[in-house]
C-alpha cells in the first residue's frame, strides 16, 4: 500500500448517494479520456445534489476544496458511469470514506485509481461536518477528526487491496503478468 | 454450483468456483454504447497503443442509444468516435445512427439481434447489462476502464458472487406485471439488499413469464445492488432465442442442491400493483394507497418498460379511453416501434390506440428521458412535473430536473394513472 496520508476538508453526505447525484446524465457527453473534458467533468462533480447542499465546486473554480468525501451506506449506487469517480477525482477528491459501496462505483474507483474507496466501521457521516478537517491514513486504515482528535478505524480493503496498491486494473494486470 | 457459479467456472477454465473467489473470466460479448464507448475506446488506445487491435471484433457489439436525437455537439461527436472505431477495427456488430441498422436501446436490441446466449459471459458499459440474465447468461455492468481492458484482452477480473434465490410461487394475475414483482422485492430488501450478490429468480410465476418480462426483472437486479440477475433457461428461453436465429445453444442450469446464501419465497397472488415513490426504487407503496397523488406526466419507455409486452399492456388500458395528462411513448427499439403498428387489440394497432387516447406523438427509439440527458431530450423534465414512469430509476434529477419527482410503476399502472391523472391501481380500469 502506498504510504498515503490525505489531509484536507471533508464533504459529508448520507446513504445511497447515487451516480446521478455525483454526475448528472446531461454531462455524460463528456469523454473522461479527453484531457480538457476530464477537467470539465471535475467542475460538475456532485452537480446533481439538491440545491440546498453547499456547493462542492465553487462557481468559477475548477477544483473542489474538499479532499475527502464522507458517505453512509451504498455510496455510488445506480449507473456504471465511470464519469462518477472520474468527476470526483478530477475535482481533486482523493478518497471517499463510506460505510459501504455500490459494487460498480467501488470497482470503477479502484480500476481507474482515481480515488480510494475506504470503508468505515462506524457511521462517520453522523460524526463529521462538511468543511471540517480530517487526516486519512489509507495504509494505516484510520481517519482522524482533527477538531476532536478522534480516530476512526477503517475496514481492510480485502481482495481489492492488490489492485488499489498497484494503482488500477492495468497496473495490476501488468504486475501480475496478465498483460505485457 | 449455482448457474452463476457454473458459468463463471467454465469461463475461467476451472472445475469449480466458490463465492468470493477472484477469477479472470473469458468474455463472450462486450457491449458498449455512445455514453461510455468513447471513454472505453480512449482507455483501450491509451493503454494498448493507437494502433492496437481489439481482441476479437466479432465479440464486440456497439449499440448507440442514449443521446441520439439531440443537437448536442459532443453527443454527436461521440457517435462519430464509435463509427470510426468500428470501421478501424472491423467491428461488424455496430448499429449506426441514421441507417436502417439503427436499433435503439442496447439492452433490448442485444437479445433481439441474437447476441445473447445462455451460459455465456456478457459485460457491458452500462449497469443494466444485467438484463441479459433473463436468458440464462451471466451479465454485468462495468466501467470504461474495465471495458478498455476487455477490448484489448477479452478478459475480466471478477469476484464470484454468492447467490440470493427468489422463488416466486403461484401464477401472476393479469393486473400484475414483472415490474410489480421486482419493485416488491427491492422494497423488501432495499437498494443494497443484494449488493455484490447474484439474484436468481425461480418458481412457477417466473416460469410463466415471457422472455421480455424476465428481462424487466433481471434489468432491475442492479437496483438492489446485485452483480447479476439470472433466470435458468427453459423452453421459453430456447424458443425466444431460436426465433432470433441463435444457434448452437448450450444452456447451463444450476446443480440441484447447490448452496445459496439465502432463499426467499413469495406467493405472487398476494402481490399488488405498486409504485416506487421518489427518490429510490426501494420506496415501495401499493398503488391504491397512493391514489390521491396527482401526476402531470406519464412516461412509457426504456429497457425495462418500453418493450412490446409493455406497450400491449398499456394499450389494453388506454384502448377507447383518453389520457388526462401528457403521455410519452418511447419504444425501446426499432423492432418494438414497428410492432406498435403491427400488433393489434380488437383490430386496432397499438399506435392508433395511443394516438386516439391523446398520447404525444410516438418518439423514435432511444433511451430518451429515462436518464435525463441533453436539454433537448424527448420527454425530459425541466420543472417540477410529477411523473409516473415505466423506467427503472427515480433518483433526484433522474429524468432531467432535480425538482421533478418520479414514481416508478408497471406499464399497466402507468397507463391507468395516465387515464385518471392520478396514481391508479390498474384494477380500477381493467
Amino acid at each position: 500500500m502506498k504510504k498515503d496520508i490525505i489531509k484536507g476538508k471533508v464533504y459529508v453526505l448520507g446513504d445511497n448517494i447515487d451516480t446521478d447525484l455525483i454526475i448528472p446524465a446531461c454531462y455524460l457527453n463528456l469523454v473522461p479520456t479527453i484531457p480538457e473534458e476530464y477537467e470539465k467533468l471535475g467542475t460538475y462533480a456532485m452537480a446533481g445534489l439538491p440545491d440546498e447542499y453547499p456547493p462542492f465546486v465553487r462557481p468559477g473554480e475548477s477544483k473542489s476544496e474538499y479532499a475527502i468525501v464522507i458517505g453512509g451506506k451504498n455510496f455510488g449506487c445506480g449507473s456504471s458511469r465511470e464519469h462518477a469517480p472520474v468527476a470526483m477525482g478530477a475535482a481533486g477528491v482523493r478518497a471517499v470514506v463510506a460505510e459501504s459501496y455500490a459494487r460498480i462505483f467501488f470497482r470503477n474507483a479502484i480500476a481507474t485509481g482515481e480515488l480510494y474507496p475506504c470503508e468505515s466501521v462506524d457511521r462517520l457521516c453522523d460524526a463529521f461536518r462538511t468543511g471540517e478537517d480530517a487526516e486519512l491514513d489509507v495504509a494505516g486504515s484510520s481517519i482522524v477528526q482533527l477538531r476532536t482528535g478522534r480516530r476512526f478505524e477503517l475496514r481492510s480493503l480485502g481482495s481489492a487491496a492488490p489492485v488499489i496498491e498497484a494503482g488500477g486494473i492495468f497496473q495490476y494486470a501488468r504486475k501480475t503478468g496478465m498483460i505485457g | 454450483m449455482t448457474i452463476t457459479e457454473k458459468i463463471l467456472a467454465a469461463a475461467s477454465g476451472k472445475a469449480s468456483v466458490e463465492p468470493g473467489d477472484n477469477i479472470w473470466a473469458d468474455v463472450n460479448v462486450l457491449l458498449t454504447h455512445d455514453v461510455c464507448g468513447p471513454g472505453a475506446i480512449g482507455v483501450f488506445k491509451r493503454e494498448f497503443g493507437e494502433k492496437a487491435r481489439v481482441w476479437n471484433p466479432d465479440r464486440i457489439v456497439i449499440i448507440p442509444d442514449h443521446y441520439i436525437f439531440t443537437k448536442d455537439e459532443k453527443a454527436r461527436r461521440n457517435i462519430d468516435i464509435l463509427r470510426a472505431f468500428a470501421a478501424e477495427q472491423g467491428i461488424k456488430h455496430y448499429y449506426d445512427v441514421g441507417t436502417p441498422s439503427y436499433k435503439g436501446v442496447c439492452h433490448v436490441a442485444l437479445p433481439e439481434e441474437g447476441h445473447v446466449r445462455p451460459g455465456e459471459v456478457i459485460v457491458g458499459t452500462d449497469s443494466h447489462t444485467c438484463t441479459r440474465g433473463a436468458l440464462g447468461a451471466f451479465a454485468t455492468g462495468i466501467g470504461n476502464t474495465d471495458a478498455g481492458f476487455v477490448l484489448g484482452t477479452g478478459k475480466i477480473l471478477l469476484r464470484v458472487p454468492a447467490t440470493l434465490r427468489f422463488v416466486l410461487n403461484g401464477r401472476l394475475p393479469g393486473y400484475l406485471m414483472a415490474k410489480d414483482i421486482i419493485l416488491r422485492i427491492i422494497g423488501d430488501i432495499g437498494v443494497d439488499g443484494a449488493s455484490y450478490r447474484a439474484m436468481e429468480f425461480a418458481g412457477e410465476a417466473v416460469a410463466g413469464l415471457n422472455a421480455e418480462e424476465r428481462m424487466t426483472i433481471c434489468n432491475m437486479a442492479i437496483e438492489a445492488g446485485a452483480k447479476n440477475g439470472i433466470v435458468e433457461p427453459d423452453e421459453t428461453t430456447i424458443s425466444y432465442l431460436t426465433e432470433r436465429g441463435v444457434k448452437e445453444l448450450r444452456p447451463v442450469i444450476g446443480d440441484p442442491g447447490a448452496k445459496v446464501e439465502r432463499v426467499t419465497e413469495y406467493d405472487v397472488d398476494s402481490f399488488e400493483p405498486c409504485v416506487a415513490e421518489p427518490h429510490l426504487p426501494s420506496n415501495y407503496a401499493r398503488a391504491r394507497d397512493r391514489n390521491d397523488v396527482k401526476i402531470d406526466r406519464a412516461y412509457l419507455g426504456s429497457c425495462t418498460g418500453g418493450k412490446i409486452t409493455d406497450f400491449l399492456a398499456a394499450a389494453g388500458i388506454m384502448n377507447g379511453r383518453k389520457v388526462a395528462v401528457e403521455t410519452y411513448i418511447v419504444p425501446a427499439t426499432a423492432e418494438v416501434a414497428s410492432s406498435l403498428d403491427s400488433e393489434k387489440i380488437g383490430g386496432k394497432s397499438l399506435s392508433a390506440i395511443f394516438r386516439e387516447a391523446g398520447c404525444m406523438d410516438i418518439a423514435p427509439p432511444s433511451c430518451a428521458a429515462c436518464l435525463g440527458g441533453p436539454a433537448d431530450t424527448f420527454g425530459r423534465t425541466h420543472g417540477n412535473e410529477v411523473v409516473i414512469s415505466s423506467t427503472n430509476r427515480n433518483f433526484v434529477g433522474r429524468m432531467g430536473s432535480k425538482l421533478a419527482p418520479i414514481y416508478l410503476a408497471s406499464p399497466l399502472t402507468v397507463a391507468a394513472s395516465a387515464v385518471n391523472g392520478r396514481i391508479t391501481d390498474p384494477r380500477e380500469l381493467l
